[in-house]
């Protein structure tokens, strides 16, 4: 029996060693492609930047913040370390500091849970500097080292939505549905402001370009169920809804739709990969210019602001990728409106647009302190629109107004 | 060809009893085993230097001094989480339900953190966090053993299905409790006031659930070696018919053990959210509920062995982060390689238990 074993562990070790050996030139490889590039001003950035993300690249949500760390630190000439699949508890404070350990000057984290455990190990570490995006709590906080960011993507879910209502003029148009049925559906995770100033502002979109749009709203009550997203589309098509778009992370809603060929905006990443049929375009937030801003500043000492919106003028919100299928002209007209939206002629939540229980909105305390008690605190209506992301309030959207000509099937979550 | 009749290449003789070094020298063998062929793995799948593999795993866990704090306490969790189900094992009460356990334990925690934080004095506040997660955990073990006792239903039936109540309850009282409305996220719980976290021992955060987790081992340990309890529990296991005739209260027996169990279990749920985490959500056990089954298992639910298997578990699972952030892979290469650790820790119980014969011409012309 010895003799076996030893057989097989010589056998083994041998296969093993050869496996080594070819590695070697591989490994060089990656000691190249480590040797920082110099950044752009010439001068290199001193600084090592950490990043937290809740799942891995296989969620669209985080790989977009992934592929924007590597661009940005890539661009600078840094080294990135990148913590995947760090659930939203302690483990986010023991990561940052695990970060901070290792010498990253810079902690980023990506998920909204991850807020109060950034906040906790920014108060451990006065020299480093966390910046979380989509959190609420840093002008509250009063941290020197704690920052918020996030992007007006409503902006670019308005942009979504004018594609989205050019495809409803035009099956109008062909007589495939009547006026009266261009309702539009929408699968949302929870009634979050986030959520709720997502779907209004593409609705906005859609009823700019098409006025008698109509929607109705789900909630899957989780920011990734595949199961559930599918289910939440089904029944909106089966409910007659003509178009849907949603806001939840998986490919549960694209491929209902492709199934029942029914046109679909995506979010985070273009899906017609899966579904050339029915996609009709996608938004999301590119993280890359905020990454540069805020590393660059952190490297240098400078302050980083502690709400940062990144806009479409920045390049922050991407709205550059229409499917097959789409209505004639809907490039130059989202075109056209992305141009008016820069220029400050055109407001997403612009007052006169749309109606709260019939009445026009005049005055709104928005909540945008994070407590327990769910109360306004901030006016949000300023020189006719609903200033949505605005300076001296928070970065994450607080829109969360239920307008008219929105339904929402179920509010559980 | 002789008339022989003939004898096959290889047989298998069940051994008798196995002295404790050659176990362990089988143990150690399929250790080797296992991670050769995880280096072979590594080597043609991936391109990677497996040595390297290995060292960026061992600093995963152990890397610095708070990795290994991290370690231990991670470590610590899953113990305590095994040995209460191993209480229900050694009476061959198969209770999976663990993870609806723990997260009724913490259920209970948040709750008087959340309602009463501010309310009553901290000392007071933890007295109840205690008394409400044992409880939780107590009934949650309580429930599927009544059944039991009564209408001798399945108890891994029962105690899997009570795992989903209590995620739910969980979900329920999260939408109940978020900040900020429509989050679906409690959050840091009295960040400021820290009123019901649980105190840091010798100023370190990672040191409560190690003390504890000691605490329970030897407790554990003892009961089911030393106590009549423990004993009433092995011979209900082994022969219910048996404990009916030397006068044991099966009833009694079953639905006392699942209680403690439970319990054990609701102290894990507090440890996580009084202790660790200060928040609650419905992934807050993170499935430990169930590796624990294995963790038992594996230790053939000896409470000291656990200390092995759980670390073999934990450390595993650091190390898999490390070589995800390190050489940009998943996750989930990590968990291949626990996988194939795993597979031939527990495939070599076989040979533990089993001898092999390889026909032997030389004795044969003898």
């Amino acid at each position: 029996m010895k003799k076996l074993f030893s057989l097989l562990l010589a056998t083994a070790m041998t296969v093993s060693l050869c496996a080594c050996g070819a590695q070697a030139p591989a490994a060089g490889a990656d000691a190249s492609a480590e040797t920082s590039e110099a950044s752009e001003s010439g001068e290199k950035l001193d600084i090592k930047a950490g990043f937290i993300c809740l799942h891995d690249e296989n969620s669209t949500y985080d790989l977009n913040f992934i592929t924007a760390a590597k661009a940005a630190c890539e661009k600078l000439g840094i080294e990135a370390v990148i913590k995947t699949n760090i659930p939203e508890g302690q483990e986010c404070y023991d990561a940052a500091c695990e970060l901070a350990d290792q010498g990253c000057g810079y902690i980023f984290a990506d998920s909204f849970g991850h807020e109060d455990y950034m906040i906790e190990a920014a108060k451990e570490y006065p020299d480093i500097q966390f910046c979380h995006a989509t959190g609420t709590k840093a002008h509250t906080e009063n941290l020197a080292n704690f920052h918020n960011a996030f992007a007006s993507i409503y902006e670019g879910r308005y942009l979504s939505g004018i594609a989205a209502g050019m495809k409803l003029n035009e099956m109008i148009a062909d007589g495939k549905i009547t006026a009266d049925q261009a309702k539009i559906g929408y699968v949302g995770a929870f009634t979050y402001a986030e959520v709720i100033s997502g779907y209004t502002s593409y609705f906005l979109g859609a009823r700019s370009v098409c006025p008698t749009a109509t929607m109705e709203v789900t909630f899957t009550g989780s920011w990734y169920d595949e199961t559930a997203e599918k289910e939440g589309a089904t029944k909106l098509i089966s409910d007659g809804c003509v178009l849907i778009s949603q806001h939840a992370d998986s490919m549960g809603s694209p491929t209902a739709c492709e199934n029942a060929g029914v046109p679909n905006s995506s979010y985070n990443g273009p899906t017609d990969g899966a579904c050339p049929e029915t996609y009709i375009s996608y938004c999301k937030i590119d993280w890359t210019p905020y990454f540069i801003d805020s590393i660059t500043k952190a490297a240098k000492g400078e302050a980083i602001p502690t709400d940062y919106i990144g806009t479409l003028e920045t390049g922050s919100v991407v709205i550059d990728h229409f499917g097959k299928n789409v209505a004639a002209g809907t490039e130059e007209a989202v075109e056209a409106a992305k141009a008016d939206l820069i220029a400050g002629k055109l407001h997403v939540f612009d007052t006169k647009t749309f109606t709260v229980e019939g009445a026009e909105l005049t005055t709104y305390m928005a909540d945008v302190d994070t407590d327990a008690n769910y109360e306004g605190d901030h006016e949000a209506i300023k020189d006719g629109y609903f200033n949505e992301s605005g300076d001296g309030m928070r970065s994450a959207p607080y829109f969360d107004l239920q307008i008219d000509g929105i339904t929402l099937l179920d509010t559980a979550f | 060809m002789n008339n022989k009749a003939k004898e096959p290449l290889i047989h298998l003789t069940k051994r008798g009893t196995v002295p404790v070094r050659t176990a362990i020298m089988i143990r150690i063998i399929a250790v080797i085993i296992a991670l050769i062929v995880c280096a072979v793995v590594t080597g043609l799948t991936t391109g990677i230097n497996p040595i390297e593999v290995y060292s960026s795993i061992v600093s995963g866990a152990f890397g610095s001094v708070r990795k290994t704090w991290i370690t231990l306490q991670d470590v610590s969790i899953l113990l305590i989480i095994s040995l209460a189900l191993t209480i229900a094992f050694r009476m061959r009460f198969w209770n999976i339900g663990g993870e609806g356990q723990v997260l009724m334990g913490g259920l209970g925690a948040a709750a008087c953190m959340i309602c009463l934080g501010d309310k009553l004095p901290n000392a007071v506040v933890m007295i109840l966090m205690l008394i409400s997660s044992l409880v939780l955990g107590a009934l949650w073990g309580f429930i599927p053993a009544l059944c039991k006792a009564i209408w001798n239903t399945n108890e891994t039936l029962s105690t899997l299905m009570m795992n989903y109540i209590a995620t739910q309850l969980v979900l329920y009282f999260t939408i109940l409790w978020e900040v900020p409305k429509g989050s679906g996220k409690i959050g840091i719980i009295n960040q400021n006031s820290h009123a019901g976290w649980l105190p840091q021992l010798f100023g370190s955060k990672y040191l409560l659930p190690i003390i504890l987790a000691i605490a329970v081992t030897a407790f554990v340990y003892v009961y089911i070696k030393y106590t009549k309890h423990g004993y009433e529990v092995r011979v209900v296991g082994e022969s219910p018919k048996t404990s009916v005739y030397v006068g044991i209260n099966v009833k009694k027996v079953i639905i006392r053990t699942m209680i403690l169990s439970g319990a054990l279990c609701g102290l894990v749920g507090l440890i996580l959210v009084g202790g660790i985490n200060h928040t609650l959500t419905a992934t807050i056990s993170d499935g430990r509920g169930f590796t624990a089954v294995l963790v038992s298992w594996m230790a053939q639910f000896n409470p000291f062995a656990m200390i092995a298997t759980s670390f073999i578990i934990v450390f595993m699972d650091r190390g898999a982060g490390e070589i995800a952030t390190r050489f940009d892979l998943n996750q989930s290469y990590g968990d291949i390689l626990t996988g194939i650790i795993l597979f031939f820790i527990i495939g070599c119980e076989f040979f533990i238990n089993y001898e092999i014969h390889i026909r032997n011409h030389k004795n044969k012309e003898k």
